[in-house]
């Protein structure tokens, strides 16, 4: 079998007595885009932090191109290729568009001197790109100044500025207009198209459907399914099971099976 | 990306395309413009001095027209800019340091044991620097591994120094009869033309610095800790490790600070730096450096140290009584703050 790019084995989290992750087993493949799924307090941006180092697990294994890796934490994780734009954008708003694209990955010379000319050009060109931000905004803009639609735009040029073998979008379209969802999607569809894969959650159903290659819906702190694409025959069914995932949840009795409709 | 580019330029503004390459960068007639608006801060300190001696000036021209009033004023000045500049690193970073007149007295301690002993004062002030730094790494690991209030742990760090200090020294001072003959002291604290040399190495730290705040990695990570911790760390930055780095920092300044204000008065007192506190903290907030942290002005700084420097002598030469030198620093403070709160803006 060939390796995955990123396999959990067994993450588990817990804060004080809240499991928030109990037992994730989760691969990546190349080239994919894998849905992730569930309610409020799922665990979906748990999983995704635990992955992106910035939160570490209570056990558990991450697996990067079939090693496991160790002393994890978010510089090693962008340098593993795993970029990521988390639920609260993790913008510094006091500074300009260009510092938060670079912020933690900047470009330097000898002794750790910036090359701030280069760093603008990029930045400037990155903009062009994404289109995001209005023309009235350069890249020494205060990112403070910017609307919420468009402080997402810089998060997510900041994420796909380095070609990333792996691109985590949490939620990326909350605060975006239809015109710039699309310009997301689209840009989901580049990157799997060159060969790269995406971990993308989403509260909507359908945008997941439409795009995602297979789907992982967790449901507090469990996966309670896993499938292909090619398995679930239409997006009613995947609402269904969400429905009844739902259900099961407000009833207060143990986790889902893959039962109501889907066969996982 | 080159894909991306490719396909979502002509898509979306075809027929702008031209207009957009022109009114994107923008044209020199903004850029003055945008140098007034990024440097606002250290232009709106620099107004504040302007007018303070205007106003000292116009009350006794006479006195400011004599050389030895400047010349006093540069003596003492560079001991303060060698804090000053740090604390504005520290203060951008989120952070405050209130220990640092207690790690000059310190420093400068080891610097005037060692010059005592007959050593060069060469290897002194290099010993005295490293005093600064293994204190201002304790003070940073108490303040970030322990997990406490810089403000607070600072205060303390402060009181105890200081206090080992005394109990050690029991107000007792060290003369440094030797130094004036060293080479050290020429390079370090002799004067050229009549200007005290240490306002060049003050200068020469605070250009340094400022290109350490503006074009170097270090200042762009403590800018983005200041700003926001949370945000830092999920983007791979070692913010406790920028945050020791600060205090670190901080202690070399104020080792360097300590040891210059020793060579001037040729002798160490166990009071040494004591009196640093409150105009040092003052200049980084005069000087426009917000509490808030993220942002922040080498440059005005070192204009705020200037100013708080002359307010003393200025109201004095103005004719007017020591009485109201407390009350006119108060004012100038006030002042300030007002002033660069209406120029600058915190982002939520
Ligand atoms: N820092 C924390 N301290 C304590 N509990 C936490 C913390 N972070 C998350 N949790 C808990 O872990 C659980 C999972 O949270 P998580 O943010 O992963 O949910 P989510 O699936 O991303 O939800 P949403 O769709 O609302 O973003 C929640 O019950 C939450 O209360
Ligand atoms: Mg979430």
């Amino acid at each position: 079998m060939a390796e995955h790019l990123i396999e959990f084995r067994n993450i588990k989290k817990s804060y004080g007595s809240v499991d928030a992750l109990g037992g994730i087993d989760l691969y990546v493949d190349k080239g994919e885009v894998l849905g992730l799924i569930g309610d409020n307090g799922a665990g979906k941006s748990t999983l995704i932090k635990i992955l992106a180092g910035v939160v570490k697990p209570t056990c558990g294994e991450i697996i990067v191109r079939g090693r496991p890796v160790s002393g994890w934490n978010a510089g090693r994780s962008r340098e593993a290729g795993i970029e990521t734009v988390f639920q609260d954008r993790a913008l510094a708003l006091q500074q300009s568009i260009v510092h938060n694209i670079f912020m933690g990955r900047e470009l330097v010379g000898m002794f750790g001197w910036l090359k701030l000319k280069q760093q603008l050009a990029e930045a400037d060109r990155l903009m062009r790109e994404i289109g995001f931000t209005s023309e009235a905004y350069t890249p020494r803009s205060i990112v403070g100044q910017l609307s919420g639609g468009e402080r997402q735009g810089v998060a997510i040029a900041r994420a796909i500025y380095k070609q990333a073998d792996l691109i985590v979008l949490d939620e990326p379209t909350t605060a975006l207009s239809l015109a710039e969802t699309a310009k997301v999607f689209q840009f989901v569809r580049q990157v799997r198209a060159s060969g790269r894969s995406i971990i993308l959650i989403d509260h909507n159903i359908h945008h997941i459907f439409d795009i995602a290659d297979r789907f992982a819906v967790l449901d507090r702190g469990k996966i309670v399914l896993e499938a292909d694409r090619s398995k679930v025959k239409s997006v009613k069914e995947l609402v269904g099971f969400m429905e009844h995932v739902a259900r099961a949840a407000s009833a207060g009795g143990g986790h889902a099976k893959a039962a109501g409709g889907v066969a996982p | 990306m080159t894909d991306l580019a490719d396909q979502s330029r002509p898509r979306s503004r075809t027929t702008k395309a031209t207009e957009v390459e022109t009114g994107w960068h923008h044209p020199s007639e903004h850029r003055l413009r945008r140098l007034v608006l990024e440097h606002r801060a250290a232009l709106g300190t620099l107004a504040v001095f302007l007018v303070m001696m205007s106003i000292f000036i116009a009350a006794n021209p006479a006195v400011f027209m004599t050389w030895s009033i400047y010349s006093s004023v540069l003596t003492t000045l560079p001991v303060a800019l060698f804090v000053v500049v740090p604390l504005v690193f520290v203060v951008t970073g989120g952070e405050i340091d209130l220990s640092f007149p207690a790690v000059m007295g310190f420093s400068s301690w080891t610097f005037a044991l060692l010059v005592q002993a007959d050593f060069d004062p060469f290897i002194a002030m290099a010993a005295a620097i490293l005093t600064g730094l293994v204190l201002g790494f304790c003070v940073g690991a108490l303040v970030v591994y322990a997990g406490l209030s810089s403000l607070i742990a600072t205060l303390g760090m402060n009181f105890l120094l200081r206090g080992l200090i005394q109990i050690v020294n029991e107000g007792k001072s060290i003369a440094l009869v030797t130094l004036g003959d060293s080479p050290a002291y020429k390079i370090f604290s002799s004067e050229i033309l009549g200007v005290p040399v240490q306002i060049f190495w003050a200068v020469g730290f605070v250009i340094f610095a400022t290109l350490l705040y503006n074009r170097h990695r270090f200042g762009a990570h403590v800018k983005a800790v200041g700003d926001n911790p949370d945000s830092a760390k999920q983007m791979g930055i070692n913010v406790k490790r920028v945050r020791v780095k600060l205090f670190v920092f901080m202690g070399i300044g104020a080792a360097i600070g300590g040891t210059f204000s020793t060579m001037i008065n040729f002798t160490w007192w166990p009071t040494a730096g004591d009196g640093y506190l409150l105009p040092v903290l003052a200049s980084v907030f005069v000087g426009g450096t917000p509490t808030w942290g993220g942002v922040g002005t080498v440059v005005g700084g070192a204009i705020g140290t200037l100013t708080v420097a002359f307010i003393q002598t200025g109201v004095v030469a103005a004719g007017l009584s020591g009485f109201y030198v407390q009350f006119f620093n108060g004012l100038i403070i006030i002042l300030s703050l007002v002033g660069h709160r209406w120029n600058q803006e915190r982002y939520r």
